[in-house]
C-alpha cells in the first residue's frame, strides 16, 4: 500500500496526479496521512502517531483510515492493489 | 541568429466554440522567436474569427471549399501565391488534406512547402480502416464497421451490445444507447458529412489525447499527452492538462515509427480501468489544443514550419506536466467595412 511516487501534494492540501491529470483536495488530517504514507510509514506507525497526537481511539482511527485508503484506491492514487 | 523571414499560409481560422487549429498554430509560430512570419489566412467562410484578428493574421484570402474540386482550390492558391509568394502552407482541416495531397505536385512546382502525411498514411488511419490499422501495427483499437444506409444499422446487434459510437467519416461522433438513437445520429451525421458512417464499439474509460509531430522517417519530433478537463456539448476540449504518461508516449513513438508518419497528428485514446490504451481515432493534422504543447515546452507549429523548410529539428523529449489550457470566448469589435472588403474582394 504505497502512494504513487508521482503524486504531488502541496502545502495547501492540493493533491495532483500528473499521470491522470486528476486533482483533489484534502484537509489537514488527510495531508498528514498522505505525508506519512509518502514516507512509507506502515499502518501501525501511522495509527500510533494519530492516537498519540489526537484525541482518538486506535479502532476509530483505523475505521476512518481504511475508508480514506479505499477512496485513494478508487482514484488510483495507490501503487499496489493489495488489500490494505 | 536572425529570425527566418517566411510567408506562411494557414487554414482553420474558425476560432469558434468548435475551433479549427489555425489560430493556435499561428500563436505558436509567432511565439517561436526564430521565425519572423507574414501570416496569410485562408478562409472558407466570411465570419471565421481569425480573419479579423489582425495581430495574428496579416492578410486573409477566401478560398473555395475542397468539395468544389482540387482544380478550383489550387487555382485560387496559385492566384494568392502570385501576390504573396507563400513559403509554407499549413492545412489544418481533415476534410481539405486530401485535396492538398492531390495537389502536392502543383504545390511543389510553385515552391510552396508543406509538411503533410502521404496519401497512404492518410488513408490507412481513416476511421473506417481502423480495425485493419490496429492489426497491421499491433495497437488496440475498438472494433467497428461502416454503414451506407439506415437499413444497414440492423447489423449493429450482430456485432455489438449498445451503447455504440456513431461517427462521421471526418467529424462528429455520438454515443447511441439504442437502435432508435443510432438511426437518429445516422441521419444527423450523414446529412452533414455524407456516408459512410462508422459504427464503433464503445470502449469504457477515460479519454486522453496526444499531439505529436512525425518527421516522415519514423522519428517523433514532439509529443505531449493531455486529458480533457472540460468538454463542450460538441465534445471539444474547453480545458485540458498535460500529463506525465510514458505509456501514451510509447504508443505514439510506436505508431509514428511504424508508419513513418509525416506531419502533425492527434491521437485520440481511451484508457480503460485496467490501464489499456485503445486508439479510437488518429487525426492527420495538428489539433486545436496544440497551444498547450507550446505552453508545456514543445513548439510543434514552429518545428513543423522548420521541417517543411527542410531545416532539421532535434526531437523534443521533455515538457512540463500539469500545464493547463482554459479556452475563453471574446467579443471582437470590427467595422462592417472589413466584412464588406472580404465579402466583395475575397481578401482582407
Amino acid at each position: 500500500m504505497k502512494l504513487k511516487k508521482s503524486i504531488a501534494i502541496s502545502e495547501s492540501g492540493f493533491v495532483f496526479d500528473p499521470m491522470s491529470g486528476e486533482s483533489f483536495s484534502v484537509n489537514e488530517i488527510g495531508m498528514e496521512i498522505l505525508e506519512l504514507m509518502k514516507q512509507d510509514q506502515p499502518v501501525d506507525a501511522i495509527s500510533e502517531y494519530f492516537v498519540k497526537t489526537y484525541d482518538v481511539e486506535a479502532s476509530d482511527f483505523e475505521k476512518y483510515f481504511y475508508d480514506f485508503i479505499g477512496m485513494l484506491r478508487q482514484y488510483q492514487l495507490i501503487e499496489d492493489n493489495e488489500p490494505a | 541568429m536572425n529570425p527566418l523571414k517566411l510567408t506562411i499560409a494557414v487554414t482553420g481560422l474558425n476560432n469558434t466554440d468548435n475551433p479549427g487549429p489555425g489560430i493556435p498554430v499561428i500563436r505558436g509560430i509567432r511565439d517561436s522567436g526564430t521565425i519572423q512570419p507574414r501570416i496569410i489566412g485562408l478562409a472558407y467562410e466570411n465570419l471565421e474569427p481569425g480573419i479579423y484578428m489582425h495581430d495574428m493574421v496579416d492578410k486573409t484570402y477566401t478560398v473555395p471549399y475542397p468539395s468544389s474540386g482540387t482544380g478550383n482550390l489550387m487555382e485560387r492558391i496559385r492566384e494568392i501565391h502570385e501576390k504573396e509568394h507563400i513559403d509554407v502552407l499549413i492545412p489544418n482541416f481533415d476534410a481539405e488534406l486530401f485535396t492538398f495531397m492531390k495537389g502536392i505536385e502543383e504545390l511543389n512546382r510553385l515552391n510552396i512547402k508543406t509538411f503533410i502525411p502521404t496519401l497512404q498514411q492518410y488513408e490507412e488511419r481513416h476511421k473506417a480502416n481502423l480495425p485493419e490499422y490496429g492489426k497491421k501495427y499491433g495497437v488496440n483499437v475498438p472494433d467497428s464497421f461502416t454503414v451506407a444506409s439506415p437499413g444497414d444499422l440492423k447489423k449493429i446487434r450482430d456485432h455489438f451490445d449498445f451503447p455504440v459510437v456513431v461517427k462521421g467519416k471526418f467529424y462528429d461522433a455520438y454515443i447511441a444507447r439504442s437502435q432508435e438513437q443510432a438511426e437518429i445520429y445516422f441521419k444527423k451525421i450523414s446529412a452533414k458529412w455524407g456516408v459512410p458512417i462508422i459504427i464503433q464499439e464503445f470502449v469504457r474509460g477515460t479519454e486522453v489525447n496526444v499531439v505529436a509531430l512525425g518527421d516522415g522517417n519514423g522519428g517523433t519530433v514532439a509529443a505531449v499527452p493531455m486529458r480533457k478537463l472540460y468538454i463542450t456539448d460538441a465534445g471539444k476540449a474547453w480545458s485540458g492538462i498535460s500529463l506525465d504518461d510514458t505509456s501514451m508516449l510509447d504508443l505514439t513513438y510506436h505508431i509514428i515509427r511504424s508508419t513513418k508518419w509525416k506531419g502533425g497528428m492527434e491521437l485520440e485514446l481511451i484508457r480503460t480501468s485496467d490501464n489499456k490504451l485503445y486508439v479510437i481515432e488518429i487525426n492527420p493534422r495538428i489539433p486545436a489544443w496544440v497551444y498547450l504543447a507550446v505552453g508545456a515546452g514543445q513548439n510543434i507549429p514552429e518545428a513543423l514550419v522548420r521541417l517543411a523548410m527542410g531545416i532539421p529539428v532535434q526531437p523534443m523529449k521533455t515538457y512540463k506536466t500539469g500545464i493547463m489550457f482554459i479556452r475563453y470566448s471574446y467579443d471582437m469589435i470590427t467595422e462592417v467595412k472589413e466584412f464588406e472588403k472580404l465579402t466583395i474582394n475575397g481578401e482582407l
